[in-house]
């Protein structure tokens, strides 16, 4: 497995926050992650790139404990790009990429030939090398998260966590950053509130309740009208869709 | 810094060698502005004479020059002049480090409550006679810098860690290191006192010798050296501490060092030449407006930038008002505010 997660518990103000997670998620594949707010989701995330430190549990990269490795061989493995992260400094695009090169420098080692094809990769991914030059503040949301995950890619992960990438943006956004993160020859996981792009992007998906995992597997399998009354507290009705072959979720008013 | 749509690799290192006639030029200016700080004053002095007297100390030359001028030179305005050098050197990168830090760009050296505590030993020392005449007034400031800066960071530490509570720790230690400074001031200082500790107050490097050199220069040199080595682990901090630790960065092992380094930095500074403000706040803006945002040039230009406005800040301080010197600190801000805002607006964000 790429990314597993055994019995893992971690609580924050007297509160359990994360109550025995196990998840599994296979090399290549996209793992969904679903749950009302508050169920967990941001915290597992920081917990499996070791942003925050376990109470209890186990969580593996391949086959190695991370609580045994550094901080550095974390970030030159895993990227992790935070919801709606933002800066009031006067960077660049190309900037901001650069940062994703840190994992992979020595303080004094110079800028490298490796390093500038992994930035021109990651900007080519998200569709953004004419915009290197461009200054942050004046990028759109979506753009924001285009370039962060660009900067995510230039550390050249082998898994990628992502935290509500699609939050905030339109939907042409959402599905052109869905559509990237799922053809991408990573690991990912990430969390998402819309149960129908979950649905058509996702290999698996995880459905997060109170900090344990409620459901897990492929999304015809696990997405249901009875788990979604549970988990969400609405009605819905689902049926395959004629149109692309996936799940789709259909609200009943209240 | 644009990239090509051809596939150009991306080419924004800049060219090395126009940074370095960039930094050449810079250092070139620092020496020539030092220079001139040493020929301009009461008793004038060609910059030859200058030029003269400095290659007889160091370079054993046995140039024919008047005793008076030698010793104006080197003993009084070299080690002068040294000294704003260092200082402003000093408290730029330590203003530049902490607001990449702690993410503020209100942050300067002072937010940890270090020049408050610096003034409260001072005081203590000036008007209250502790130490028992072993601690000099540079000593007793010293150590209520280094008092201070521990008091604040186990209270920010005691409240969780995160940047707003270092600087909400840093207001509540200088309110209460003033506080304490003040009720020293007005119960126990007579009028001559609380005169030289208002003067001292607001820096002034008069007074300054060469042990002073010695020590405030080779702590400026090793902040550098040490900001340097964590110019790219700023860098990261650009989005924020998880940011920075999600791309590798030992956040709270860098935290502690730079923290603890430019205390030690504006601690030693403050001690030999009193809280000197402004420097340290709007220098690295400036510096910013110049190199951008990057702390691998960004650091470098900070302290080159700070070193030649202190220089330059105490050739003004002596020369504006004939027959006295006004305290540094004071033109500082009489000056490098204006200054600054001409900065502010010509670098105005198009809306």
């Amino acid at each position: 497995m790429s990314i597993s997660v055994h019995d893992v518990h971690w609580s924050a103000g007297g509160a359990m926050i994360v109550d025995g997670i196990s998840i599994e998620v296979a090399p290549g594949s996209t793992l969904g992650l679903l749950g009302p707010n508050g169920s967990g989701k941001s915290s597992l995330l920081r917990l499996i790139c070791r942003l925050r430190n376990v109470k209890s549990g186990v969580v593996s990269l391949g086959n190695t404990d991370i609580a045994a490795m550094s901080r550095l061989d974390i970030a030159r493995r895993v990227a992790f790009v935070e919801q709606q992260a933002t800066t009031d400094a006067q960077v660049t695009v190309l900037d901001v990429v650069r940062l994703g090169r840190t994992p992979h420098r020595g303080p004094l080692s110079p800028w490298g030939v490796a390093d500038d094809a992994a930035v021109y990769a990651a900007l080519c991914h998200v569709g953004m090398p004419g915009r290197a030059g461009q200054l942050w503040h004046t990028l759109s949301g979506g753009e924001r998260q285009r370039v962060h995950i660009a900067r995510a890619l230039a550390q050249t992960p082998s898994e990628l966590l992502l935290d509500e990438p699609t939050n905030h943006l339109d939907i042409q956004h959402q599905l052109e950053i869905l559509g990237l993160v799922a053809r991408l020859p990573v690991t990912s996981i990430v969390a998402l509130h819309d149960l129908n792009l979950a649905a058509m992007f996702c290999d698996s998906l995880a459905v997060l309740h109170r900090g344990k995992v409620v459901a897990a597997g492929a999304p015809e399998d696990i997405l249901t009208e009875r788990l979604i009354a549970e988990v969400f507290g609405v009605r819905a009705h689902i049926e395959r869709s004629a149109y692309h072959g996936r799940c789709h979720v259909q609200y009943r008013t209240l | 810094m644009t990239l090509a749509a051809a596939g150009q690799p991306v080419a924004a290192e800049g060219r090395w060698w126009s940074r370095l006639a960039l930094a050449t030029l810079a250092l070139a200016a620092l020496a020539f502005m030092i220079s001139l700080a040493v020929s301009i004053g009461e008793i004038p002095i060609p910059l030859a004479t200058t030029a003269k007297a400095v290659a007889n100390r160091i370079f054993g030359a046995s140039f024919e020059l008047s005793r008076i001028h030698e010793g104006i030179v080197w003993d009084y305005r070299l080690s002068r002049a040294l000294l704003a050098a260092s200082c402003g050197a000093a408290l730029a990168l330590s203003g530049a480090i902490l607001q990449a830090l702690l993410r503020n760009p209100l942050a300067e050296p002072y937010v940890l409550g270090i020049s408050a505590g610096a003034s409260t030993g001072a005081v203590a020392v000036m008007i209250l006679g502790l130490g028992y005449g072993v601690l000099t007034l540079s000593g007793g400031a010293f150590l209520g810098a280094v008092l201070a800066f521990v008091l604040v960071s186990a209270l920010a530490a005691g409240a969780g860690g995160g940047a707003d509570r270092i600087i909400l720790a840093g207001v509540a230690g200088s309110q209460l290191f003033t506080a304490l400074t003040s009720y020293i001031v007005t119960t126990s200082a007579n009028a001559e006192q609380a005169r030289g500790v208002m003067f001292w107050l607001l820096g002034s490097l008069a007074g300054v010798r060469w042990p002073d050199v010695y020590l405030a220069a080779p702590v400026a040199l090793a902040g550098f050296a040490v900001a340097m080595f964590h110019a790219r682990a700023l860098d990261a901090f650009t989005f924020g501490v998880d940011a920075a630790a999600a791309l590798g960065i030992a956040v709270n092992r860098v935290r502690t060092i730079l923290l603890g380094a430019t205390a030690l930095m504006t601690a030693a500074m403050v001690s030999i030449v009193g809280s000197i403000g402004f420097v340290g706040l709007v220098i690295p803006h400036a510096a910013r407006f110049v190199v951008g945002p990057a702390h691998g040039r960004l650091l470098p230009a900070s302290a080159l930038i700070g070193a030649l406005f202190m220089v330059t800040a105490d050739i003004v301080s002596r020369i504006i008002v004939p027959q006295q010197i006004l305290p540094i600190g004071v033109v500082t801000a009489l000056f490098g505010a204006p200054a600054f805002a001409i900065i502010l607006y010509k670098a105005r964000r198009p809306v």
